[in-house]
């Protein structure tokens, strides 16, 4: 009996689909998208946004009809900033609420605690976060930046104009560890030297003796990659005891808008390379801060993350229209025809198919003495090269791995 | 003259890392040290102290006043939370265990509905001072000068003042206390306040250094438990030398090794002090005063 009733549903939606030209899909119900953000703990300040951007996103969608006639259904859960909650909301997602898509994670550790999970069961999975970069995994979609486009960017950039010497402060986990490989490597390449590198725990608050073994090395200018409200209190304390270099990042500002949290002048003369952020004055730009203020007026800083996952949205709608299905393999088709692109708030950006990253525009934030914003450099259109270069090809095969520059994918 | 830079040098790491065990653990050693309660929620009162002092520094109080205005707010807090939960509790130790850990739950998810993610904090006063080559924030030796004035002052007020001997008889022997007509229930009170206090005290002097989130007093409920357990019961002979030999062993480790090599080994501390000194540091020196 069940066979034939949804014999005759199919049979029914065929002859639909056939008659009103719209693909099959259009009768079904709402379009699933579980997401699985920080909305409190220690990550919350940076990610509750991202929340919101999707939400004005499905908003406007749906707004416009939906997806293919279907309206999207958000699936929220608030993860704590909590591996062990990724992993259970995960699979609740996955195997019980059967969301279509599912857009997760803010810190690298959280996602390599989702990512086999994700795997296990064949979900899609969007992270929309700025992170180390090396996942080759054709369950992940990534919109966020990575190192070839903040770091080959930054570095050298940064040692033409400060000098050759560079101290690293980095997050004791697996962003900060493959970010300060990225570092060293890229200050090795263009004959700079490293003076010094540190890694610190998450949660650690109190900076005295790094801030002292900066004064005593030779430094430059300092990368920090400090993650977390915790780590953040670097800056004040840096500010008060003067030690007065440049910084040089890929995580402040851009996520966590330090310069707008604490009093100026304790975060000047940070350089950040960012793919948005809310002082980026283009059309586009100024057009999609308005549209989300309207929405959320109290929304205390509007982060490259923010943009990326109203991107990641948009991104997701367009595939599933092209593969009149949310079927994963179908999607993955769509986007190893290598013209999956969004014109979005921070211009024009594609999905590679090779790597299942995202092209960017890096925009080089400076932060003022006044805490201000000014962008002395842009760099148009950066391919997510790395990967793709060094032999990770999803249109193949899928190793679902992560590989830095010390690990690089096997030779074919 | 390098070798008076060294020295300093040196000086200033061991004062930061014992000022922040002295402050950060003096309430929390006050209120199990006299009452026997472990207050799980003693980070919260750190938060609440920190915020107040931001808000009240943003409006434009000046610092020392917006600090005694947290430790005030943390105080009162201490009092109501003592009158409506923890009196009920103070023959069930492990139940206040709960109780005060739900408290906390309670004040961070509270806070991050009704404030939000952050706030905005008040900006490190004083600057910093040059020497040799290296300079140094001043604010930071304020907070070592504070730290062994709080403890000066916590003496006295235990041991120089009617209100320290009511409570110390108070807390030795209750019941003959009471006979004496001591208001026994109002001493505890104000004893809980007091810790409170000193808890939103240390939130308010480390809010201008600090990111102000919902969840920052999770970043001194480590050290302050570490500095209690090793001191044990008396916060005189028990957690003032505790914090000095912590802030040795965690200022030279991570001197040498990093931050990492700090906090294992102010954890190895512990774990060693508690296997050779159960009562902790106050109470293997009790036992030579006897």
């Amino acid at each position: 009996m069940t066979l034939t009733s949804h014999g005759t549903r199919f049979a029914a939606l065929l002859v639909g689909a056939a008659i009103s030209g719209m693909p099959a899909l259009a009768q079904d119900g709402p379009i699933r998208i579980g997401v699985l953000e920080d909305q409190s703990g220690d990550f919350a300040a940076a990610t509750a946004v991202k929340v919101h951007a999707i939400e004005l996103a499905t908003k406007e969608i749906n707004d416009a009809g939906g997806i293919s006639g279907r309206p999207i259904e958000l699936v929220i859960y608030d993860t704590q900033s909590d591996n062990r909650r990724y992993q259970e909301f995960m699979r609740r997602v996955l195997q019980q609420d059967e969301v279509d898509v599912v857009f997760a994670g803010f810190s690298s550790a959280s996602r390599e605690a989702y990512r086999p999970i994700a795997n296990q069961f064949d979900g899609l999975v969007f992270y929309n976060n700025q992170y180390e970069g090396g996942v080759c995994d054709d369950n992940m979609i990534v919109t966020g930046a990575v190192p070839e486009q903040q770091f080959s960017t930054l570095i050298p950039w940064m040692m033409d104009e400060f000098g050759p010497n560079v101290y690293t402060l980095a997050a004791d986990y697996n962003f900060g560890q493959i970010s300060a490989e990225w570092v060293r490597q890229i200050v090795a390449e263009n004959g700079g030297t490293m003076v010094g590198e540190e890694f610190i725990p998450l949660g650690v608050s109190q900076f005295s003796q790094t801030i002292q073994n900066i004064q005593e090395s030779d430094a430059d200018f300092v990368v920090t990659l400090l993650v977390g409200s915790a780590q953040a209190s670097y800056y004040e304390q840096a500010a008060s005891a003067d030690v007065g270099l440049p910084m040089a990042s890929s995580v402040n500002v851009g996520q966590g808008y330090e310069h707008k949290r604490f009093n100026p002048p304790s975060l000047a003369n940070m350089f950040v390379t960012t793919n948005y952020i809310e002082e980026i004055d283009t059309p586009a730009s100024n057009d999609f801060v308005e549209r989300f203020r309207t929405m959320f007026p109290d929304e205390p800083y509007i982060n490259q993350e923010a943009a990326n996952s109203y991107i990641a949205v948009n991104l997701y709608k367009q595939m599933v229209e092209r593969a009149g299905t949310t079927d994963h393999d179908a999607i993955r088709a769509v986007l190893g025809e290598g013209d999956v692109c969004f014109d979005g708030p921070s211009g024009n950006v594609c999905l590679d198919p090779q790597s299942q990253h995202m092209s960017h525009t890096i925009y080089l934030a400076k932060v003022g003495d006044d805490h201000s914003i000014t962008f002395p450099r842009v760099w148009e259109n950066i391919e997510p090269y790395w990967l793709g270069d060094a032999g990770c090809d999803l249109t193949k095969n899928d190793p679902s791995a992560q590989y830095t520059p010390s690990n690089p994918p096997p030779a074919q | 003259m390098d070798f008076f830079h060294t020295i300093f040098s040196v000086m200033y790491q061991f004062g930061d890392a014992f000022a922040f065990l002295v402050i950060s653990c003096a309430g929390l050693a006050v209120i199990f040290g006299m009452m026997g309660i472990i207050n799980l929620a003693h980070g919260e009162f750190i938060m609440c102290g920190a915020y107040v002092t931001s808000a009240a520094g943003r409006a434009g109080l000046p610092l020392p006043l917006a600090i005694l205005c947290g430790a005030l707010a943390a105080a009162i807090v201490g009092i109501v939370v003592e009158r409506l939960v923890i009196r009920h509790l103070y023959q069930r130790p492990l139940d206040s265990i709960i109780a005060t850990w739900g408290i906390s739950l309670i004040a961070t998810q509270g806070v991050l509905i009704l404030l939000g993610p952050t706030m905005a904090g008040v900006g490190t006063p004083l600057g910093s001072m040059a020497l040799g080559e290296r300079s140094y924030s001043i604010y930071r030796l304020v907070l070592f000068a504070t730290s062994i004035g709080l403890l000066g002052s916590l003496y006295l007020l235990f041991y120089r003042t009617r209100f320290g001997v009511i409570s110390r008889a108070t807390i030795q022997k209750p019941a003959m206390a009471r006979a004496l007509g001591v208001d026994t229930r109002r001493v505890y009170g104000l004893t809980f306040g007091l810790g409170a206090g000193l808890a939103g005290l240390a939130g308010g002097l480390y809010a201008p250094t600090m990111t102000m989130v919902p969840t920052m007093g999770a970043t001194f409920i480590v050290e302050s438990f570490v500095t209690v357990v090793v001191g044990g019961a008396d916060i005189f002979v028990g957690a003032a030398p505790a914090a000095a030999v912590l802030a040795i062993i965690r200022a030279s480790l991570t001197a040498w090794y990093g931050h990492l090599f700090g906090q294992i080994g102010l954890l190895v501390a512990v774990i060693i002090v508690i296997r050779v000194m159960p009562g902790g540091l106050s109470g293997f020196l009790k036992r030579f005063q006897k």
